[in-house]
């Protein structure tokens, strides 16, 4: 069966395993309603999309937190995750970092004619469960199809509303000399793990990414009344890129203890291997978190009741300057400068 | 990881560097001749804990540094062809040519693509029959057994799409060239422990004896770097000369006889210039005559030398242990690793991307914390 045969088009059949995504999937007639009904809508799971109106109508009262993020991962499945829940996550957590309750999501696809519909369908799912799991609803999207060889595969569009909670503003702005700063758990695993699936180097042990949603531990500390002066969520460019960046912006300087960033002994080893810092690969469920010293460790306490959040652990210090640096104190005591990554590491990691 | 932090104790460090303190009784310079070691002795602070009196310089050991520039636009032209995969290590990408480097190359939709073993360019040439696969075989001692075993590999099974662009390069005739400059302050020598592991050091032999300098086979990590130091200091404090070997849990006198065996076959000694330094003779690997039908040159002609333009940077005197990074009036304004004057800014291995990496811009500048 083919989806321009004219009969087929009528055929109340479910999708047939081994199709493929064809243009008429993304054209806006049966093929593309087909695909909605049958694989997008019951996936997602939310009663918004099953309204088939051309957008979401929400109710949101009070200061709303909006942000949007596109991801182009390669390979779209790797250990600990896949594209679906990457696109989730990520917009979870910048409204997270914001201060905000993730609330709504919107989904933009846009997939490359040719695509397996079981791939899709993997992705699907990965998006709706992601979104469960975040506690945020997905009530509008939208499905486009390029030419093979115009995009590869497979891409998400997801932007996220989210109510702010947070009673202070939270931002470098807002960061102290001597505030702690604290990362809530170990770091570099999502970049290893997207490099482990994609260069098939075969480690002992299996690299899983982080890949996770972070807003419930945030909220918590939030809600407990924790003065957070800052949040800024590890992507691309690591722990190193986020922490400069709030120094910049900050005007402070940021001091760490290399010893006390936690990173796991398998993603050092495979750092030392590859010739890459750990503090500059990518991560997916970890964010930094700035707060006055004396609020430290009851942040720390009600992070680590979160399993996303469990290995929580102070690595630093705000400075008063010089303005937009970052050292690190090695293991001979020693500091060293710490700046972004110049280029990319790997491309394509999210 | 075992075997990594006891190598980077604080504790053992502070001794360490305290013997050193207590063994020294007049000024030294040393060089330490691997980019790696450059980077450790940088990122760790190992200088910083050496008394006044010892002076690290940085040496040529950065392969991509010394790639000669011709060699590098050679390598863009063949990655511009529509019937040509270009594979290389990813140091190589960022490496500027004369007007151009690979990253643009690629973005200019030549098919360049990164690798991390040699033998996964074989795989691609097996995977993609149809088109000519050019490896950028660059490096010192170290890569070159395993880019003769791609080389050794296709000539085995056969693959006829496959050939190598080779600027290979050894470190003794460097070491002489340095000790035979008329501007050298080099007085002892922390060998490349890599190089060592492949070559032995044996061949040291006849450098340290010929030009009186102490030379220790060295690792990378911050307490081999420290003992290799040590040791070197011991060595001219008490007036000797010897190949001595730091690196023993890795490095034998004789090397690694399976690696020297294949590169004797696939690899000739030919004369080689170096970038930012100039012709060496004997200082390059070329394909050895049974494998001249793999060498990229013959199939996509031949690298035309030229002068290099004489321009600011100062990467030359860098790479001979004349000049530091700092020194460098262009060093962290006019040339940074976004905007490289020269290699030694660009490569993970330079000591200028070292410098500029772990010590901000201003080098002497106090740690915060």
């Amino acid at each position: 069966m083919t989806i321009d045969n004219p009969f087929a088009l009528s055929c109340p059949a479910p999708l047939p395993d081994g199709e493929r995504i064809q243009m008429a999937h993304g054209g806006g007639g049966r093929a593309m309603a087909r695909l909605l009904d049958e694989v997008i809508r019951p996936a997602f799971g939310d009663a918004e999309l099953d309204r088939r109106h051309d957008g979401a109508l929400l109710d949101i009262a009070g200061p709303v937190a909006f942000t949007t993020d596109s991801y182009v991962v390669d390979p779209l499945f790797f250990a600990g995750g896949d594209i679906g829940t990457l696109a989730v996550n990520g917009t979870v957590n910048d409204l997270a970092m914001c201060g905000a309750r993730p609330l709504y999501l919107s989904v933009g696809l846009i997939l490359e004619e040719g695509l397996p519909l079981e791939t899709l369908r993997r992705v699907a799912r990965s998006i709706g469960s992601a979104a469960r799991a975040a506690g945020v609803r997905i009530v509008t999207g939208d499905t486009k199809v390029v030419d093979r060889g115009k995009a590869d595969r497979l891409f998400i569009n997801t932007a996220g509303v989210g109510h702010i909670v947070a009673r202070a503003p939270i931002g470098p702005q807002a960061v102290r000399p001597g505030d702690a700063v604290l990362v809530s758990g170990d770091i570099g695993r999502h970049g290893i793990a997207i490099l482990a699936a994609r260069e098939g180097f075969g480690f002992e042990t299996a690299i899983e990414s982080d890949c996770a949603p972070v807003a419930a531990p945030v909220l918590a500390m939030i809600e407990a009344g924790i003065e957070i002066h800052c949040l800024r969520d590890l992507t691309r460019g690591g722990l190193a890129s986020a922490l400069v960046e709030i120094a910049e912006t900050a005007g402070r300087a940021v001091a760490l203890t290399e010893k006390s960033v936690p990173v796991r002994p398998d993603i050092a080893s495979a750092c030392e291997l590859l010739g890459l810092d750990p503090l500059h690969v990518a991560n997916e469920g970890r964010f930094v978190a700035i707060v006055p010293a004396g609020e430290a460790d009851r942040a720390l306490e009600i992070m680590r009741r979160f399993d996303v959040a469990r290995d929580a652990t102070a690595i630093g210090a705000v400075a008063e300057g010089p303005a937009g640096q970052v050292s690190c104190r090695g293991p001979l005591g020693v500091a060293r400068a710490i700046d972004m990554l110049n280029g990319e590491q790997l491309p394509r990691i999210c | 990881m075992k075997f990594r932090e006891e190598y980077r104790d604080g504790e053992a460090a502070a001794l360490l560097a305290a013997e050193i303190a207590r063994t020294v009784t007049k000024p030294w310079t040393l060089m330490e001749v691997c980019g790696g070691q450059t980077h450790s002795i940088v990122r760790y602070g190992i200088d910083t804990l050496l008394p006044p009196k010892v002076t690290l310089v940085h040496g040529p050991g950065c392969p991509v540094c010394v790639t000669p520039v011709e060699y590098v636009d050679k390598a863009i032209e063949i990655a511009l062809r529509p019937e040509t995969i270009l594979c290389s290590f990813g140091d190589m990408l960022r490496v500027p040519g004369s007007h151009s480097d690979l990253f643009a190359a690629k973005s200019r939709g030549g098919d360049v693509r990164i690798v991390y073993s040699p033998l996964d360019a074989l795989a691609i040439a097996k995977a993609e029959p149809a088109r000519e696969l050019v490896f950028f075989a660059v490096g010192f001692e170290t890569t070159a057994p395993a880019n003769a075993m791609l080389a050794w590999r296709a000539k085995q099974e056969g693959i006829g799409n496959l050939s190598l662009l080779v600027s290979h390069v050894l470190v003794p005739p460097a070491m002489r060239a340095i000790l035979d400059g008329l501007d050298s302050r080099i007085q002892g020598f922390l060998a490349a422990g890599h190089v060592c592991t492949v070559m032995g050091t044996r061949e040291y032999e006849p450098i340290a004896a010929r030009y009186h300098v102490p030379i220790v086979a060295t690792g990378f990590e911050p307490i081999d770097i420290l003992e290799g130091v040590l040791m070197c200091v011991r060595q001219l404090e008490e007036g000797r000369a010897e190949v001595e070997n730091q690196y023993r849990r890795i490095v034998r006198r004789d090397g690694n006889e399976a690696a020297l065996k294949l590169m004797s076959q696939v690899f000739a000694v030919i004369p080689r210039r170096w970038r930012g330094i100039g012709d060496i003779a004997g200082s390059g690997l070329g394909l050895a005559p049974a494998y001249a039908h793999f060498d990229a040159e013959h199939r996509f002609g031949a690298v035309s030398t030229h002068d290099e333009a004489a321009g600011e940077c100062i990467s030359g005197q860098v790479l001979r242990g004349v000049m530091k990074p700092p020194d460098c009036p262009a060093f962290g304004t006019r040339c940074t690793p976004e905007h490289p004057l020269g290699v030694t800014m660009v490569s993970s291995e330079g000591a200028c991307a070292a410098y500029y990496r772990y010590r901000g811009l201003a080098p002497a500048k106090e740690p915060v914390a």
